[in-house]
């Protein structure tokens, strides 16, 4: 059933006369290494001035000095505390509870920190707002140690001390000709509201403008005028049965994000029952690769699919004027929403009021319980309307101060020229930032502010959910908190520690302040009144004005960088996007049949490397140029689909200049955008890791199967163990008697295995970066991503599998059974390319215990563990890259290069500031060696050492790895097999348990659950 | 900086064995000193004993008295300088003997009687009260005064003070041997010379009477036959070739193996003294070797613990090699890190912290955890850290090589008393190889990657 459906990573893998595609699957690494070009000219080498004496010489030369200097060994010194804190044991971790509320990210966090420095960024289980530790809130380590941080205050570009700058800023504002504004970030925190009250007071003349980089506005325009507060509705997925989508990247940064976690809990098969999913959009999006059912439609359609969807639910209409296809599903999920009811939801996104006011009415017609408007989110308090009239303002010269905090908008206001004329007539422009950005550059006042890991804080997530934001390591800067200067500026000498304390000192409910503050999270209610000075936003968001005869562009945040605030942090700009597994870009994403009518094209160079076209986009007056192109399947025809986020030059290393700023074409915040596109000169070269470490041709790598086969068939129909055949009788690979390996006696101890569930993974990428932040994964850059030299120890794979190519495929029978008028276009829809499904499957050592790696190693530097782990070690390591050859799964990485302490590659292990993020328990590895995944055995052997410490046995759940704790849906459990009633042992007798190219017979310890997709219609 | 011991051991071999052929006849007479040295200090000693509690005797027996002070009033007084309270010497000059029995026996009732000295006393030391001790006869309180009152001793003679360098301690045993092989070579010479005078005088015999010694008939060089022998040379060869390879390899193999390393640290802290002489608890100070992969060098803090009230050693503690100025100098260097008055009894808050020298260095390769040795295996340090409490300056004891490593692995058996974490793989492994004791080997403690990540 699974075996006969073609899987593919990239559309020039469908070109079958391909030359690059048929080298990468022979070779591993497609460039040779290029000996000719520095031996092959003779003459040179003749006319060379270093004779082969010469260089004998040196060469001996240096021999001796090396050897001579490595007898006297370094004198190290050891400086211990004068007066040790108590808490602080050097070498044991410390983990605090905090919360990240960057205006963007907003999540509960645990700390880890080692000799008080912050190195590790987790999970806060006790959080009951789940989710929303996505990859960049596990990144948001690094940003700590930036070196473009601002380091202290200053008065037009010169270093004062907080005195002189409280002394200036404080008669400025005192003789403030005119409004002052504050125009911050949305801070969702009660006692920051209290201070800008307070503040406000003093100055008499305050107006507080919230504003939001990436706008919900019209979100929140709906659920204001239907609600009456401004906020914007939570949703519980783990309640769901049926999940439309219209345009909603709600497994991504939608309303905030925060969702994919009760996601993925219903979407694992039980009792024969997993949530239905179907989803309408014009990018390809995380959320629309894990539907079951993606149709790609483009903005305008969606609206109207909203329309129709809405009028099927409440019974107003039985007709629409989409085209048949379309209608045909929306139709079909109509259906099954009212049939599931309470437990039916509809997602939308589209930057319109009305799709959101309907997208509430059905939810509320349904009787959704996945929705909830009680509890609403208070994450997104930005008002598009307040900033443009405050541009406005600025300009006609009524705003005398401007106090700017968490926010770079002379980058991100798509009407940043205006805003930068405005600021000429703002006498006092006061910026509280953590980076030299655009906006630092031209204010006159730059307050330098800590990182959240620095700061307190308090945070509402939603009307009842709060959380607790303290710091976990002293500043490392001469910077101050905005609140903590607000306070000094109203004449209040407190510190915003202590003023927060005594904000919720009446409003603590049963708890005690240090019980909210080591878990980081409470229920309870605000102390402070929202002052209801937020009136609805005049803007009216529609997209019916957006269509025309250009393309629908539809602009959204990468699952890498966000809105952009942490474009200086290397793991993000290196972690590839889950879908188009690019990374240190963003580019035009457009459908295959658009791109050929605009000459646009992508091509693998000989390197495996991709090339892409570049295009200017229009929008009005608005020129952004040489935008590369990614061609997307499944992007919706007529649609277009552009990062936000990327371009910013200031405040970022050279290298981490990456992408081009789309900013500008987000008008009136509408992220929905109808643009002339052309096509421009020249040809990008792309950092892609799709075409990468291809498997043999062993297409065969993923089981996939439908829930009505899955709930019917036997398993070894859909998930069947592979056969060979032993004296003419098919025996399965598992059984002994094929094997030709002793097997290890692995039934002492804990022998640990890993099970990927592929019904639960996202895609999300979180896993990537927990990695690279806990065993000290280096950054390599784009050049080198390009060469295939990434050193992720974890890839999540993507495959593109095409409906046509199921053997008995159910969608192909309704194919047939659709009207004659529009199975032309059916057909055209289900081309391999245009409308793709996906699978993500994350990808690191399988830990074989029949490793091929290990045999063909000539120095034992890779060897087997009793407890399951394939060990690599480093300092035994040549460098012959045999294992790397020998691997079937590609996941062993080589340090071509010595990363660390090398200014070629300035990313952050070059320098002091970077380095404290270095995991102490992980070696950074050499140049020359080999390096993989080590199933995170310093944190096994962390845990089985503090069981021997305390003489107690251990409890199932207390090993992880380091994927496994920061997978927040569950998709990767990790523990010991051999402790019965373990989960992983749940897992590894599970039906839809498979391991990876099990004929090769490696048996590997990690292990894969067989994606099941809800193909239910009715 | 960096002085190691035991490093080229065959060369030092070598050199010494040379030296000790030219030095017999010194040697014995630089032990004949020391010895006189010591017995002269001993003397000293005793004499300065004796003379002390002699001056003592009219107040009570400052024997007595000196058990009675230290088990007391050692916590908060010292003799002669200030502590938490003040210096008692000279106590009987500044108070009566009644008030001072009286003040012993409940201080706190003098003070709030009024009584103007004790109130002086209260207010001046911080207002920290002296707990009674009524259990103090008049007889006792005189054996501690007499104690007390006696004479400051003098700093021991000064020969210690001059041998504060770190001249090596090695050659103690060999002196006996020496003499007699001086005797022995001494007689040999003796012998030689009388052969060589008796030859002399046998020829002028011969000379004189005539006698024609016949010439022996000239043969070939014996290297001349050497080199014409293909064979010996050949043999001789293949046997240097083979000891430079012995000794080249034996040398390039402790390349990078710092056994003996003894750094100069910036403050001469004597294990010898706290470990040995005073047996403090190693994780008293090194706590965190019970729960972290470090075994932590202590925080100042923690020196302060004991040296807020100690801030000399006391006399007997010097050595020949270290005089007690030296240590009390030491001493000063700590309170000056720390940024301790030891006047006045107060921080100044100024801290410098002290840069020791790191001696067990571990390449990072290596991943090394103290906690899985003290507290699991139960290991003592001296197991690998040597006899720590004899060091005066520490070295490396253990090579820290990874055979060493693994040897040890390889013969010690996990302690599995008590542990419920080994209970089920202790009884599956001791089956399997059917052995009641598990070596950590057994237990998969050789494997790369337990040490190696």
């Amino acid at each position: 059933m699974s075996s006969n459906k073609k899987y593919w990573k990239s559309v020039e893998e469908l070109n079958e006369n391909s030359s690059v595609v048929e080298t990468l699957q022979q070779k591993e690494f497609a460039e040779e290494i290029p000996v000719d070009e520095f031996l092959g000219d003779k003459s040179s080498l003749e006319s060379s001035k270093t004779s082969r004496r010469d260089f004998l010489k040196y060469v001996g030369f240096s021999t001796a000095a090396a050897s001579l200097a490595a007898c006297e060994g370094p004198v190290v010194k050891s400086i211990p505390y004068v007066v040790q804190p108590d808490r602080i044991v050097p070498g044991v971790a410390n983990y605090y509870a905090s919360t990240i509320a960057d205006g963007f990210d907003f999540a509960s966090v645990l700390v880890k920190t080692r000799e008080g420095r912050p190195i590790k960024i987790e999970n806060n289980e006790m959080s009951k707002f789940k989710g929303g530790v996505n990859a960049r809130v596990h990144a948001s380590v690094l940003s700590l140690y930036d070196t473009k941080r601002v380091k202290r205050p200053m008065i037009e570009g010169r270093n004062v001390s907080w005195e002189e700058f409280d002394r200036e800023v404080g008669a400025a504002l005192q003789n403030a000709n005119g409004e002052i504004v504050l125009l911050t970030q949305t801070f969702a925190s009660p006692s920051t509201s209290k201070i800008i009250q307070e503040f406000s007071q003093k100055f008499g003349n305050v107006r507080h403008v919230v504003y939001d980089t990436v706008s919900e506005d019209a979100a929140l325009n709906a659920f204001q005028s239907k609600y009456g507060k401004r906020a914007l509705p939570n949703f519980d997925f783990s309640k769901a049965e049926v999940i439309v989508g219209v345009g909603a990247d709600f497994l991504a940064d939608w309303y905030g994000g925060g969702f994919d976690a009760g996601y993925a809990k219903t979407r694992i098969p039980e009792n024969g029952k997993m949530s239905r999913h179907v989803q309408f959009e014009s990018n390809m999006s995380l959320t629309g690769a894990n539907a079951d059912k993606r149709v790609p439609a483009t903005p305008s359609q969606q609206k109207a699919i909203m329309k129709a969807l809405r009028s099927y639910v409440t019974g107003a209409s039985s007709t629409s004027d989409l085209p048949a296809n379309i209608d045909d599903v929306v139709v079909k999920a109509a259906s099954q929403l009212r049939k599931a009811g309470s437990g039916a939801v509809v997602a939308c996104g589209l930057p319109d009021e009305d799709a959101q006011t309907w997208a509430l009415e059905i939810n509320e017609a349904l009787g959704s319980q996945v929705m909830d408007t009680a509890n609403a989110r208070m994450i997104r308090q930005g008002n598009a309307s307040e900033v443009a009239k405050l541009v406005e303002d600025m300009n006609n010269g009524s705003v005398g101060a401007l106090l700017i905090a968490g926010l770079n908008p002379v980058h991100t206001l798509p009407n940043a020229i205006q805003f930068v004329e405005g600021l000429s007539n703002v006498e006092t422009v006061v910026d509280f930032t953590t980076r030299a950005d655009e906006t630092s550059k031209v204010s006159k006042y730059v307050a330098a502010t800590p990182h959240y890991l620095e700061s307190w804080g308090d945070i509402q997530f939603s009307e009842r959910s709060f959380a607790l934001m303290q710091p976990t390591i002293k500043p490392l800067f001469d910077t101050r908190q905005f609140q903590d200067t607000l306070l000094r500026w109203s004449d209040n000498n407190q510190s915003y520690y202590e003023y927060m304390k005594e904000t919720w000192s009446g409003s603590l409910g049963g708890n005690s302040w240090s019980r909210m503050l080591h878990d980081g999270v409470f229920e309870g209610t605000s102390p402070v009144e929202i002052a209801s000075e937020t009136g609805v936003s005049s803007l009216k968001y529609s997209i019916d004005e957006q269509t025309g005869d250009g393309f629908e562009l539809m602009l959204y945040t990468s699952t890498a960088l966000g809105d952009g605030q942490q474009a200086n942090n290397p793991w993000l700009q290196e972690m590839p996007d889950p879908i188009t597994r690019a990374s240190w870009d963003n580019y035009l994403l457009i459908s295959k049949a658009d791109a050929e009518a605009l000459d646009l094209e992508n091509y693998h160079v000989a390197n495996g490397g991709l090339n892409g076209s570049y295009v200017n986009i229009r929008l009005g007056d608005t020129l952004v140029e040489n935008v590369p192109v990614i061609i997307q399947p499944g992007q919706a025809k007529g649609s277009v689909g552009l990062a936000l986020g990327y371009g910013r030059k200031e405040g970022l290393k050279d290298k981490m200049q990456t992408g081009v700023n789309a900013y500008p074409l987000y008008k009136d915040f509408r992220s929905v955008q109808n643009v002339k596109i052309e096509k421009a000169a020249g040809v990008h070269e792309f950092a892609c890791v799709q075409l990468h470490n291809t498997l043999m041709g062993r297409g065969d790598i993923i089981k996939e199967t439908t829930l009505e086969i899955f709930n019917t068939k036997d398993s070894h129909v859909w998930n069947s163990t592979p056969e060979v055949s032993l004296n003419h009788i098919e025996t399965p690979v598992t059984s002994p008697e094929v094997d030709i390996w002793d097997s290890f006696d692995r039934s002492t101890g804990p022998h640990f295995n890993l099970s990927i569930d592929l019904n639960a993974c996202t895609g999300c990428g979180a896993c990537v970066i927990a990695c690279h932040s806990e065993n000290n994964v280096p950054v390599v850059g784009k050049d080198e991503v390009r060469r295939s030299r990434d050193m992720h120890w974890l890839r999540i794979d993507r495959y593109y599998s095409s409906e046509d190519t199921f053997g008995d495929d159910l969608e192909k029978k309704e194919n047939i059974g659709g009207l004659g008028s529009s199975l032309s276009e059916f057909g055209e829809l289900e081309e391999p390319a245009d409308n793709p499904q996906v699978v993500f499957q994350p990808v690191m050592c399988q830990h074989c215990n029949h490793a091929p790696c290990e045999t063909v190693c000539p120095v034992a530097a890779t060897s087997h563990g009793r407890q399951g782990q394939n060990q690599m070690i480093y300092n035994r390591c040549v460098g012959t890259r045999y294992c790397a050859n020998n691997c079937p799964y590609k996941v062993r990485r080589f340090n071509w290069f010595s990363y660390a302490r090398n200014d070629e590659f300035d990313y952050y292990m070059n320098n002091d500031l970077g380095r404290m993020v270095l995991n102490p328990d992980v070696t950074v590895r050499a140049r020359g060696v080999m390096e993989k995944c080590s199933m995170c055995i310093q944190k096994t052997q962390k845990t089985i050492l503090d069981a021997k410490r305390e003489g107690r046995t251990i409890k199932d759940g207390e090993f992880q790895t380091a994927c496994s704790a920061a997978c927040d849906k569950g998709a990767i459990v990790f523990g010991d097999v051999n402790n019965e009633g373990a989960k992983i042992l749940e897992k590894k007798n599970d039906d839809r348990m498979y391991h990876l190219l099990e004929y090769v017979g490696t048996k590997p310890n990690v292990m894969y659950q067989t994606k099941v997709r809800n193909t239910t219609e009715a | 900086m960096k002085k190691v011991n035991f490093r080229h051991s065959t060369s030092r071999k070598l050199l010494f064995s040379v030296a000790f052929l030219f030095t017999f006849s010194v040697f014995g007479l630089a032990q004949n000193d020391a010895a006189q040295d010591t017995t002269a200090t001993e003397q000293a000693a005793s004499g300065d004993e004796g003379a002390s509690a002699a001056a003592g005797s009219d107040l009570g027996d400052p024997a007595a008295g000196k058990e009675l002070f230290n088990s007391l009033c050692a916590a908060c007084h010292k003799p002669y300088s200030e502590s938490i309270g003040p210096a008692l010497n000279g106590v009987t000059d500044r108070h009566d003997m009644q008030w001072i029995q009286q003040w012993i026996s409940n201080s706190a009732a003098m003070i709030a009687s009024g009584d103007p000295e004790a109130v002086a006393i209260y207010e001046e030391y911080n207002q920290t009260a002296m707990p009674a001790f009524p259990q103090l006869s008049d007889s006792d309180i005189g054996d501690i005064l007499a104690y007390v009152e006696q004479p400051k001793p003098e700093p021991q003679a000064a020969t210690a003070s001059a041998g504060a360098g770190a001249e090596g301690t090695g050659e103690g045993g060999g002196v006996s041997v020496n003499v007699i092989l001086g005797i022995l070579v001494f007689v040999l010479a003796a012998l030689m010379l009388v052969l060589f005078l008796v030859n002399k005088t046998l020829r002028n015999f011969a000379d004189a009477s005539g006698i024609v010694i016949p010439e022996k008939p000239k043969r070939k060089p014996i290297y001349k036959a050497f080199v014409e022998n293909q064979f010996l040379v050949l043999v001789t060869s293949v046997i240097v070739l083979l000891a430079v390879g012995y000794f080249a390899y034996g040398w390039m193999m402790q390349v990078g193996v710092d056994k003996g390393y003894q750094p100069i640290q910036p403050i001469h802290y004597s294990h010898r003294i706290h470990a040995g002489d005073n047996q403090i608890e190693c994780k008293y100070c090194h706590s965190s070797a019970r729960t972290s992969k470090h075994s932590g060098i202590p925080s100042l803090n923690v020196c302060m613990n004991c040296h807020k009230s100690i801030a000399e050693v006391a006399p007997e503690t010097a050595t020949e090699d270290y005089s007690k100025e030296f240590y009390d100098k030491e001493i000063a260097k700590l309170y000056d890190a720390v940024g301790w008055d030891p006047a006045t009894r107060t921080y100044s808050g100024e801290e410098k912290p002290v840069k020791w020298v790191r001696i067990h260095n571990l390449p990072d390769l290596a991943y090394f955890n103290h906690s899985q040795h003290v507290s699991v295996g139960n290991i003592q340090c001296q197991e690998c850290h040597g006899p720590i409490q004899e060091m005066e300056v520490v070295y490396q004891h253990a090579p820290l090589t990874m055979g060493w490593c693994i040897n040890c692995h390889r013969e010690t058996n996990i302690r599995i008393e008590g542990n419920e974490y080994y209970e089920k793989i202790h009884a599956e492994l001791s089956k399997k190889y059917g052995v009641e004791e598990l070596t950590v080997a057994q237990m998969g403690g050789i494997e790369c990657g337990k040490c190696h990540y």
